[in-house]
């Protein structure tokens, strides 16, 4: 359990500052778009403030992703925090090629009808209109991601515009302000999806946290033209040094396949874990899943890790790919930066 | 005073700083993450928000829930927000799904709506008026949160939005459907430490 300077309520607090600030601007005809004004009057959804509390729950957690209502009921059998619906799992993808696409909303449907806890969809980076589609159908949290073949370049969506939380893959602490300061209420390191290696996913959280470090030790004049450098708002980099993390809840992604994984990214300071191709690319998809949710939630004594890993056999576990054996064109990673 | 949060999955981080923040300006006091049966040497418990499903699945399986539920059967104070407040209830059904087998504590006679008001794209902030428990209008947000459809016995009703019950007492049992660990306020979490004091 790691305990923080600010409250959830200061941070947002925060964020309500800047929205403030953009509508001063926007007010005297300088901006056009824009986060929800901060005035308030009774009952009011889709704020930032209720957007960034969402991820708040989900710490802790696995996200499992799922092609099908029947891999939706193990995840929540599981204890899966969500489900992540996709078209093919990131591994099949990779292994398809062409064109990746959002899932089936026919599909997503019929998994939000049979469980109860919440179901993400993810999007192409940069494509508005899938995103549009996923609000109006009602999913829990939109993924913006690299799994998908992007659709934009140049820009990712602009957050703020939707009445649903958005979580968005980072490499570096740069890219994770540029998406947060885009809107993001929730950022996970991205690693190498569809591998089953975790070295990339480790690689990029220490980095993260390499850079949070150097920004913490820097005299205020460094932050201010490091926050140019990384093209985000000074305060937002300010923010992050006053709380010492990333400004909203940070889960790792990419590569994870067993329990002693998640427990490792843990370990290295995320909030929570994404499990793509890992649990129903192996053979055991029920138990891994009970044992990676176990490592996740007990990550700080390694005794509940051991009953974790004891729980699967590494005969099932997926095969995995070595990073090394892929070619630069093949890496998802680098989309979106 | 120690108070431990069982600190699986959800918002238990933010109920530690709220603890840990009421005890810097009353005096002293400790607050522990619990994880395992070992830990429930404490004067107080709280459930965090999260998914209670996950919850309910990593205590059953750590052999925490019976321990848990024999202590607050012997009357020690226990705080459940959203998640937790669906935990402590006897009855639970969800509002699309219907009734779904997961492990819960069950020990409170209040009957919990889950998803009562729909998916995320529903939840919302909304004021909460706390004058039961001499507390003022505070804002508070609502996530994919659950109702209190029914109190009985010698539970009762402590705060109401809109006529649906957000938030409950019996004896030394507080629950609550949104969240005072995220809010700008820590009054739910100084009642709750009075109630340990009594």
């Amino acid at each position: 359990m790691r305990l923080y300077e600010l409250s959830f309520d200061e941070v947002e607090r925060f964020f309500y500052k800047l929205a403030e600030l953009r509508d001063t601007v926007k007010d005297s005809g300088l901006m056009s778009y824009l986060p929800e004004s901060p005035s308030f009057t009774g009952q009011i959804q889709g704020t930032t403030r209720v957007k960034h509390a969402f991820p708040i729950f989900q710490k802790g957690g696995v996200v499992m992703d799922v092609t099908s209502v029947e891999q939706a009921g193990i995840a929540e059998e599981a204890g899966a925090v969500s489900v992540m619906v996709l078209d093919k799992l990131p591994y099949d993808v990779r292994k398809a090629g062409g064109v990746a696409r959002m899932a089936d909303p026919k599909i997503i449907e019929e998994v939000m009808n049979s469980i109860t806890i919440p179901v993400m969809a993810k999007v192409r980076i940069g494509h508005y209109y899938e995103a549009k589609v996923l609000e109006a159908l009602g999913v829990d949290m939109i993924d913006e991601s690299e799994v998908l073949t992007p659709a934009d370049e140049e820009h990712h969506i602009n957050k703020w515009e939707f009445k649903i939380p958005f979580v968005n893959g980072a490499r570096s602490l740069g890219e994770a302000l540029r998406r947060i300061s885009e809107g993001a209420s929730m950022i996970r390191t991205k690693g190498e999806p569809g591998t089953g290696n975790v070295s990339e996913a480790v690689k990029h959280i220490k980095i993260v946290n390499q850079e949070l470090r150097a920004l913490l030790s820097m005299a205020e004049e460094d932050r201010v033209k490091k926050s140019r450098e990384l093209q985000v708002p000074y305060e937002l980099v300010e923010l992050t040094v006053k709380y010492a993390r990333l400004p909203v809840v940070n889960f790792a992604a990419g590569g994870i396949a067993t329990p002693a994984d998640a427990a490792l990214m843990m370990w290295l300071g995320t909030d929570g874990i994404f499990v793509g191709s890992g649990i129903f690319k192996s053979e055991d998809p029920l138990e891994r899943a009970k044992a990676i949710v176990l490592a996740t939630a007990g990550w700080e004594d390694p005794e509940i890790v051991l009953e974790a890993q004891k729980m699967i056999s590494e005969h099932k576990a997926m095969m995995g790919i070595d990073i090394k054996t892929l070619k630069p064109e093949e890496l998802m990673q680098v989309r979106g930066a | 005073m120690k108070i431990g949060v069982v600190a699986y999955q959800g918002s238990f981080e933010e109920h530690a700083l709220s603890v840990k923040r009421v005890f810097d300006k009353i005096g002293k006091g400790e607050v522990i993450p619990v994880k395992k049966p070992k830990d429930l040497d404490v004067d107080g418990i709280i459930i965090p928000g999260g998914e209670s499903t996950t919850i309910g699945q990593v205590a059953l399986r750590l052999g925490l829930l019976d321990p848990l539920k024999e202590k607050i059967n012997q009357g020690i104070p226990v705080l459940g927000t959203c998640a937790g407040a669906i935990m402590l209830s006897k009855e639970v059904t969800d509002a699309k799904v219907g009734k779904k087998g997961q492990p819960l504590i069950g020990v409170m006679d209040a009957s919990v709506i889950r998803n009562y008001y729909g998916r995320q794209r529903e939840s919302f902030e909304a004021i909460v008026d706390l004058e039961e428990i001499e507390g003022g209008k505070e804002k508070f947000v609502f996530i994919r949160a659950p109702a209190i459809s029914k109190v009985w016995g010698k539970a009762k009703a402590l705060a109401t939005l809109n006529d649906v019950i957000v938030m409950a007492q019996e004896d030394q049992i507080l629950t609550t459907t949104f969240h005072p660990e995220l809010s700008g306020t820590t009054s739910i979490h100084e009642y709750f430490l009075r109630m340990i004091k009594r």
